[in-house]
C-alpha cells in the first residue's frame, strides 16, 4: 500500500493547484481526488481500478480544460504545475494498485497502458504549458494533426517501406533457415560458418546500404537487400542453436527407433528448435524495419518512410517527421505482435507460456 | 550344453568397454559374461557408476564395446536396433511437450511408417495396457510424473518389441507411486511375456520384480554374482514382508558388500 | 554417433589445446577461402560490362587474361576486388597522418568516441532501469512492457530528429550521436540485467531473509554479483549496437567526420572502393570492441574467482 503521507501530499498539491493561476477547475479536481482515494482502499476488486482510472482521467481533463483557454503559461502557471505534480503521484498510487492485477490477462495490460497514457498526457501538458517551440518538440495533438493532414503522403511512404521490409525479412530469414539446415547436415560447414556468423553480429552491416543502392538501384529492392543481409545472420545462429539444443536422451530415443536423419529432424529437432526460430523471426522483424529505413537515408526515390524523415528534417517540418516516426513505430509493434501471436500458436507447449 | 544363441535374448562373452580419456583409460565394463533367455525379467543392480547403465546401452547399441562379443536375439546389437527388437525406457519420461499423450505413443509407429488407422489402434491398446485410457488428449505437463512415465512405457511397447530395456525408470518418483508402478509393471510382464532388462539401485525393487538378479561391482564393472530369484510368480506387494523375500535381499546385499570398496 | 558419444564422455582431445584450436580454425579458414574465391569471380562478372566497353575502345585484341586483370583493377568498379579494398585501407590507415581527414583512423576515432560515450551512458541507463524494475513492482508491471515495446520501434528513424534538435540546442554532434547510441544499447542491457538480477535461486534469497538483510543489501551482496555474467553478455551486444548507432547518427546531417560520413561521401561521389574500405574499418572496429568486452569479462571473471571455461568439444 502506498504510504499515507504521500497520498496526503498529493492531494494537497492538487488542491493547492486548484486555486492558483492556470490551475484546473475546482469541482473536477475534487471529484478526481475522491475517486482516487476510493480506489486506494485495500479491496482487491478490479472495479476499483476502473474507478481510479476514471478519476485520473477526470483530473486530466480538468487540466486540459485549463490549458485550452488562453491564460498564464510557463513559470506563471503555478496552479497547473502543482496540479500536475499531485496528479503524477496519484498515477503512481493507482499504478501500484494495478500492478497487483494479473488475471484475466487483459487486466494485466492496464498498468503499462496507464503509464503510457500518463506519459503522453504529461508530454502534452508540458509542451503546451511551457510553450515549447514546435521545431523542438511538438505536442502529441500536433503530431496527430500532421498524421491526419499528410496521410496522403505518408501512406505511400509506408507502403514503399513495408514492401522492402517484408521482402527483406522473408528472404533473409528464409535463407538463414535453409543454410542452417544445410550446415546442420554438413558438420564441416557448421564449424566454418558459425564463428563467422557470430562475428557478423559485431559488424555494422547496415553500412552496406550504399553498395546495395549501387547494385539494385534506388527503389525498394536495394532496401530489401540490406534487410535480407541483416536478417540472415540472426536466423542462422538461432536456428543452429535451436537444432543443437536437443536433449541427449531424446536423441538416444530416436536412435533406439533406428530413425534416419530426416525423421529425427522433422519429428524432434525442428519442433524443438521452433522457439529459437521464432525468437529470431521477432528480432528480425525489428532489424528489417530499421535496416530498410536506414537504407532509405542513403538514397531513395521520392517515397519511403526513411526518405520522408530525412527530407522533412532538412525542411524542419518536425511534426511530419514525428508523424512518420509514429507510423513506423506502430507498424513495427504490429509486425512484432503478429509474429508473437503466431509463435504462441506454434509453441504453446513451451514452459515459458505456463505460469510457474 | 548352453542353448543356441538365437533362442537367447542377450548373450555376452568377455564383453569389455574402455573409455579413452585425457588422464587415463577408464574401464567401464570388464569381461562381462552373461546369458539372458527370452521371457526373463532380469535386474542389473550395483552402486552408482558400476556400469549397469553402460551394459544396457551396449545391448541397445547406444555404446559400442571395445572387446568381447555380444549378440542380441542372435544378431549384432546394431542389427537388433535396426530391426527394432527392443523398447527403451529412460530415467525421465522424455515425452514431447508439443504432442499429446496419444501422439507421443504413436511417435515410433510414425517412424516405422505404419498407416494412420493402425497407429491409432496400437497406441490406444498400449495406453490401455498401462491403465491410461481416457488420457489420450492430455499434454505431458498436465500429467503427474508417474503418469508420464507410464506413457513412456506405453511408447516403448508401441512397436511391440520382444524386449524392454528400462534404465531406472522409477528412480525419480516417490515411493508410493513407485510401489504402484512396480506392481503394474509386473502384471504387464506376466501378461505379455516380454524379456525385460531393468537397471536399478534399489535392492527391494530388484528382488520384487525380477526372476534373475545380476549384481555388479563398482568400476571396473564386473559381474559379482548372478542370483536366481525363486520367489513364486504372481507376486503382490505383500511378498516383501515374507522371510523368503528377506533371504533373497540378504543374498543381494552380501554380494554387493563383498564387491564394494569405499576408496576410489 | 556412438564414437562421438564416447569421445564426449572421454573428455578433451589428446594433443592439448593447440590441436583443438587448429581443428576449430580449419573449417573457418576453408569457408573464408571459398568466400574470397567467389568474391574474385563475382568481381569479374559484375565489372565485365564496363571493362569490355573500355577494352573494345582501345582497339587492341584482348582475351580472358586482359579481362580479368582489368576487372580487378578498375578505378570505380561496381564490385572491387578484395586486394583493391585491402590496399586502399592500408594506404588510408598508414599513409596518412592520424589527424588527417584522409585517414580512416581519424574517422574511426570520431565514430569510436561517440560509440564509447553512448555505450557508457547506455550501460548506466540500462543498469539503473533494471535495478528499478527489480525493486519496484510498479516499474516492473508498468515500465518493462514499454521497454520491450521500444525495441519494436525503429529507433534509428528518430536519429535525424535527435541530431537536429540537439544541434539546434547547441550540443555538439558527438552528444547527439552518443544519445542515439545510448538509446540503441540500453535495451539489451536492461533485459539482460533484469534476468541476471532475478537469477539467484530461491534458497539463496531465503538465506538472506534469515539474516534479515534489507533489499538494498540483498541487491549489493547477491543480485548484482550474480548478474555480472548477464551484464557482460548484454554488453557485447550493446557495444556492437552502439557502433551502429554512432554510424547512423552521422548520416542525416551529412557530417564531415566519422565512418558513417565516409560511407555517405563515398556513395555521393561513386567512390566504391572508399565505401568498401570504410566498411572494412567499421567491421574491424566492431570486432575489436566486442573482443575487448570479452577480454574484460574474462579479467573480471578471474578476479571474482569464477571457474575458467573447460576446454572440450565445441562450445
Amino acid at each position: 500500500m502506498m504510504p499515507r503521507p504521500l497520498v496526503m501530499f498529493a492531494a494537497l498539491l492538487l488542491v493547492g493547484g486548484m486555486g492558483q493561476p492556470g490551475g484546473p477547475s475546482g469541482l473536477l479536481a475534487l471529484l478526481g481526488i475522491g475517486g482516487v482515494l476510493l480506489c486506494l482502499r485495500a479491496w482487491p476488486a478490479p472495479a476499483l481500478a476502473g474507478i481510479g482510472l476514471a478519476a485520473l482521467a477526470l483530473m486530466a481533463w480538468a487540466m486540459l480544460l485549463a490549458l485550452s483557454v488562453p491564460g498564464p503559461r510557463g513559470a506563471d502557471a503555478n496552479g497547473l504545475w502543482l496540479a500536475l505534480g499531485g496528479w503524477a503521484i496519484f498515477v503512481w498510487c493507482v499504478l501500484d494498485r494495478l500492478a497487483l492485477l494479473q488475471r484475466p490477462r487483459p487486466l494485466g495490460l492496464l498498468a503499462p497502458a496507464l503509464l503510457g497514457a500518463a506519459l503522453l498526457f504529461a508530454w502534452e501538458v508540458l509542451v503546451v504549458g511551457w510553450e515549447v517551440p514546435r521545431v523542438l518538440l511538438p505536442a502529441p495533438h500536433a503530431v496527430g494533426d500532421a498524421l491526419a493532414a499528410r496521410w496522403h503522403v505518408l501512406w505511400p511512404d509506408f507502403r514503399q517501406t513495408a514492401v522492402a521490409v517484408l521482402a527483406g525479412w522473408a528472404i533473409g530469414s528464409g535463407a538463414g533457415l535453409a543454410v542452417a539446415l544445410l550446415a546442420d547436415r554438413v558438420d564441416f560447414l557448421r564449424r566454418g560458418l558459425l564463428p563467422l556468423a557470430g562475428l557478423a553480429g559485431a559488424v555494422p552491416i547496415v553500412g552496406i546500404a550504399p553498395i546495395m543502392v549501387m547494385w539494385f538501384g534506388f527503389d525498394w529492392q536495394s532496401k530489401a537487400a540490406v534487410a535480407a543481409v541483416v536478417t540472415f545472420f540472426p536466423m542462422l545462429v538461432n536456428t543452429l542453436a535451436g537444432l543443437a539444443a536437443v536433449d541427449t536422451m531424446q536423441r538416444d530415443l530416436m536412435r533406439t527407433y533406428a530413425a534416419g536423419h530426416g525423421a529425427t529432424l522433422m519429428k524432434l529437432r525442428m519442433p524443438s528448435a521452433l522457439p529459437f526460430v521464432f525468437n529470431a523471426l521477432k528480432i528480425n522483424s525489428t532489424l528489417a524495419l530499421i535496416s530498410a529505413i536506414v537504407a532509405e537515408f542513403f538514397g531513395s526515390p521520392i517515397v519511403g518512410l526513411g526518405f520522408r524523415i530525412s527530407a522533412e528534417v532538412a525542411r524542419m517540418n518536425v511534426d511530419v517527421v514525428w508523424a512518420a516516426i509514429t507510423l513506423a513505430a506502430l507498424a513495427g509493434s504490429a509486425f512484432y505482435g503478429l509474429i508473437a501471436l503466431v509463435e504462441r500458436a506454434f509453441t504453446f507447449w513451451h514452459p515459458s507460456y505456463r505460469s510457474s | 550344453m548352453s542353448p543356441p544363441a538365437e533362442s537367447l535374448a542377450v548373450q555376452a562373452q568377455d564383453l569389455s568397454l574402455v573409455f579413452q580419456t585425457a588422464d587415463a583409460p577408464v574401464t567401464a565394463l570388464d569381461r562381462i559374461n552373461l546369458s539372458i533367455a527370452r521371457g526373463e525379467f532380469v535386474s542389473f543392480i550395483g552402486p552408482s557408476g558400476c556400469g549397469k547403465t553402460t551394459l544396457m546401452r551396449v545391448i541397445a547399441d547406444l555404446e559400442r564395446a571395445t572387446a568381447g562379443r555380444i549378440s542380441v536375439n542372435g544378431v549384432s546389437p546394431q542389427q537388433a536396433r535396426q530391426a527394432r527388437a527392443y523398447g527403451y525406457v529412460f530415467q525421465a519420461a522424455a515425452l514431447y511437450p508439443w504432442r499429446n499423450v496419444l501422439n507421443n505413443v504413436m511417435l515410433p509407429l510414425e517412424i516405422i511408417g505404419l498407416p494412420a488407422a493402425e497407429r491409432r489402434a496400437r497406441a490406444e491398446r498400449q495406453l490401455e495396457l498401462v491403465g491410461l485410457e481416457g488420457f489420450e488428449r492430455k499434454f505431458p505437463w498436465q500429467l503427474s510424473g508417474g503418469m508420464q512415465q507410464r506413457v513412456s512405457i506405453a511408447r516403448a511397447l508401441a512397436c511391440e518389441p520382444d524386449m524392454l530395456l528400462m534404465d531406472e525408470p522409477f528412480g525419480a518418483l516417490d515411493e508410493i507411486t513407485r510401489d504402484h508402478l512396480n506392481e503394474q509393471l509386473l502384471r504387464l510382464w506376466e501378461r505379455t511375456g516380454k524379456t525385460v532388462i531393468f537397471v536399478t539401485h534399489s535392492i527391494s525393487e530388484a528382488v520384487f520384480l525380477s526372476n534373475r538378479i545380476v549384481v555388479m561391482s563398482p568400476r571396473p564393472g564386473r559381474i559379482l554374482e548372478l542370483i536366481d530369484n525363486d520367489l513364486p510368480p504372481g507376486r503382490t506387494l505383500d511378498v516383501r514382508e515374507t522371510p523368503a523375500f528377506a533371504a533373497v535381499a540378504h543374498r543381494v546385499r552380501v554380494a554387493l558388500r563383498a564387491g564394494h570398496s569405499y576408496d576410489g | 554417433m556412438t564414437a562421438e558419444a564416447s569421445a564426449a564422455l572421454a573428455g578433451p582431445l589428446p594433443g592439448g589445446r593447440w590441436q583443438a584450436a587448429g581443428s576449430r580454425a580449419w573449417p573457418v579458414a576453408v569457408v573464408v577461402a571459398v568466400g574470397l574465391l567467389v568474391w574474385y569471380a563475382a568481381a569479374v562478372w559484375l565489372n565485365a560490362p564496363r571493362v569490355i566497353e573500355r577494352l573494345d575502345g582501345l582497339g587492341q585484341p584482348w582475351g580472358a587474361p586482359e579481362l580479368v586483370a582489368a576487372a580487378w583493377s578498375m578505378e570505380r568498379p561496381v564490385m572491387p576486388a578484395p586486394h583493391q579494398i585491402a590496399l586502399d585501407w592500408w594506404g588510408s590507415v598508414f599513409g596518412n597522418a592520424i589527424d588527417s581527414p584522409r585517414s580512416l583512423v581519424f574517422h574511426a576515432g570520431v565514430t569510436l568516441s561517440a560509440t564509447l560515450l553512448g555505450f557508457v551512458f547506455g550501460m548506466l541507463l540500462g543498469v539503473a532501469l533494471a535495478v528499478g524494475v527489480v525493486s519496484s513492482r510498479v516499474l516492473d508491471r508498468g515500465l518493462l512492457p514499454w521497454v520491450i515495446a521500444s525495441q519494436t520501434i525503429p529507433i534509428l528513424a528518430i536519429a535525424p530528429m535527435v541530431v537536429v534538435v540537439l544541434g539546434s540546442l547547441g550540443y555538439p554532434p558527438l552528444i547527439s550521436k552518443a544519445v542515439i547510441s545510448m538509446y540503441l544499447c540500453f535495451f539489451p542491457v536492461t533485459i539482460g540485467m533484469v534476468k541476471g538480477l532475478r537469477s539467484p535461486e530461491t534458497l539463496q534469497l531465503d538465506l538472506l531473509r534469515t539474516y534479515s538483510a534489507t533489499p538494498s543489501q540483498t541487491l549489493r551482496k547477491l543480485r548484482l554479483p550474480a548478474a555480472l555474467p548477464f551484464l557482460f553478455a548484454s554488453a557485447r551486444v550493446a557495444i556492437a549496437t552502439s557502433l551502429v548507432g554512432a554510424i547512423v547518427g552521422e548520416l542525416p546531417t551529412g557530417a564531415a567526420a566519422g565512418l558513417g560520413a565516409r560511407l555517405l561521401s563515398g556513395s555521393y561521389f561513386g567512390q566504391t572502393i572508399q565505401i568498401w574500405s570504410a566498411l572494412l574499418m567499421a567491421a574491424l572496429l566492431g570486432v575489436t570492441l566486442v573482443a575487448a568486452v570479452g577480454v574484460l569479462e574474462r579479467l573480471v571473471g578471474r578476479w571474482m574467482g569464477s571457474a575458467p571455461a573447460a576446454p572440450g568439444r565445441g562450445r
